[in-house]
């Protein structure tokens, strides 16, 4: 270092040196708490293996969305905009389409794909963002149970709709 | 020189500049110790540098000629051993790596110690996690012939050029420690880990792709990458570890389906 202009200016800044705490109850032989990161990787950070789900889940993601891409926009021009709009679609309209096998398929798959989909960038938001090991069961049980309802539901409808209802 | 002048003094006219290249830089650094306070706080240091010189000279500065207590770790001091990431300016970087008129010194330079550690005091972080999943992809030639082998175990350049780019790694730990999903959950290998495996499984000379691959299927493997990019911005060796880690997930992929 050839540079002799040091300056001190460590109290100009206001904001003073970790040393000036005052009475402080912490000493070398009493350190205060480090804070460890959320789930440490340690010696025995367990080798769970359950087989190639997460890859498959991963590629799900991928090829779900792909698909989706067209079934929603199909289902979006179809609903509101083709053939008088929004205005239309009333329960003669469902009960219209869903009499063509064509349209059953399309609602079915839309509605597995999003739902699978859905819950899987979920349970990823759930993985990512929950720290403790608890809310992660809990939540992601919420997240399934959920599921599973609304895919059980959403079928059931597609297969037994009765236009004759009432 | 209080004015900060990165631009050269078109070739000295002003007689000022000519003579000192020093300019006033301030260090805003976190410092945590743990034998005198829980709370990590910021501090500034005040100091004339030539913009030329880089962060650790700066560091230097302060270790030597005016606070003795900050504690950061270097070794080689030119790039090469990986001691000293650290987040500059709110970004990982060596600082041995960073000059000084790059990180615009005009303003307070803020230094860090990286982040997703447990931080032990000042700038020292453990780096025992993130060696643990360095060891845990196994990151040495595992053949599955069991002699001794009598000569070189030679390769072709090709062969050699597949894996190059992540042979560079220094183990500086910038990517795993800019890694969102390693911030949350420390179980991910992180890019590191990543990025060694993928320089054994692309090797033609080593036989144990196989289990390195099942090792990365796991939870915690690279289905968890969320492709920010964090990591390649952040590596000071400039290797591409977000395509590493894509690399990774197509051999898993194309090999079982």
């Amino acid at each position: 270092m050839s540079n002799n202009t040091v300056k001190t200016d460590t109290t100009a800044s206001g904001i003073g040196p970790v040393e000036e705490a005052g009475a402080s109850p912490y000493s070398a032989d009493n350190p205060a708490p480090v804070i460890e990161p959320p789930r440490k990787r340690t010696k025995k950070t367990g080798r769970a293996t359950r087989g190639n789900f997460e890859l498959y889940a991963w590629l799900f993601m991928r090829l779900s969305g792909v698909v989706l891409v067209v079934l929603v926009i199909g289902h979006l021009l179809v609903q509101l905009v083709l053939d008088g709009g929004v205005q239309k679609v009333g329960f003669a309209f469902v009960a219209g389409r869903w009499a063509s096998p064509f349209w059953q398929v399309w609602d079915l798959l839309m509605l597995w794909l999003a739902m699978l989909h859905g819950t899987i960038g979920l349970r990823t938001i759930i993985n990512d963002y929950a720290e403790r090991a608890n809310t992660r069961v809990w939540l992601k049980g919420l997240l399934y149970t959920a599921t599973v309802f609304t895919i059980l539901l959403g079928t059931l409808v597609i297969f037994t709709f009765d236009p004759n209802i009432r | 020189m209080a004015t900060p002048t990165l631009e050269k003094t078109d070739g000295g006219a002003e007689p000022g500049f000519a003579d000192s290249p020093y300019i006033t830089v301030t260090f805003r650094v976190r410092r945590f110790n743990p034998e005198v306070s829980a709370e990590a706080e910021w501090q500034d240091f005040t100091f004339e540098m030539d913009p030329k010189e880089r962060v650790l000279d700066g560091l230097h500065k302060i270790k030597w000629e005016l606070d003795g207590t900050l504690t950061f770790r270097r070794s080689c001091a030119h790039g090469i051993c990986g001691s000293d990431a650290m987040r500059i300016n709110g970004k990982n970087r060596l600082a041995c790596k960073t000059l000084i008129k790059d990180i615009s010194p005009e303003k307070p330079i803020t230094i860090e110690a990286i982040k997703g550690l447990t931080v032990l005091k000042d700038l020292v972080v453990d780096m025992e996690p993130f060696f643990q999943a360095y060891r845990d992809v196994m990151p040495f030639l595992i053949t599955k012939d069991t002699n001794e082998p009598t000569r070189e175990r030679l390769q072709s350049a090709e062969d050699r050029e597949r894996f190059d780019d992540t042979t560079k790694c220094i183990l500086c730990a910038a990517c795993t420690s800019s890694c969102p999903v390693f911030w949350n959950d420390g179980q991910y290998f992180g890019p590191a880990a990543i990025v060694n495996a993928h320089r054994f499984i692309f090797d033609s000379r080593d036989e144990a792709g196989e289990q390195r691959l099942e090792i990365l299927n796991d939870r915690d493997g690279v289905w968890r990458c969320r492709t920010t990019f964090n990591c390649t911005d952040a590596c000071p060796r400039g290797i591409e570890i977000t395509k590493a880690i894509q690399e990774v997930k197509r051999a898993l992929i194309t090999r079982r389906i």
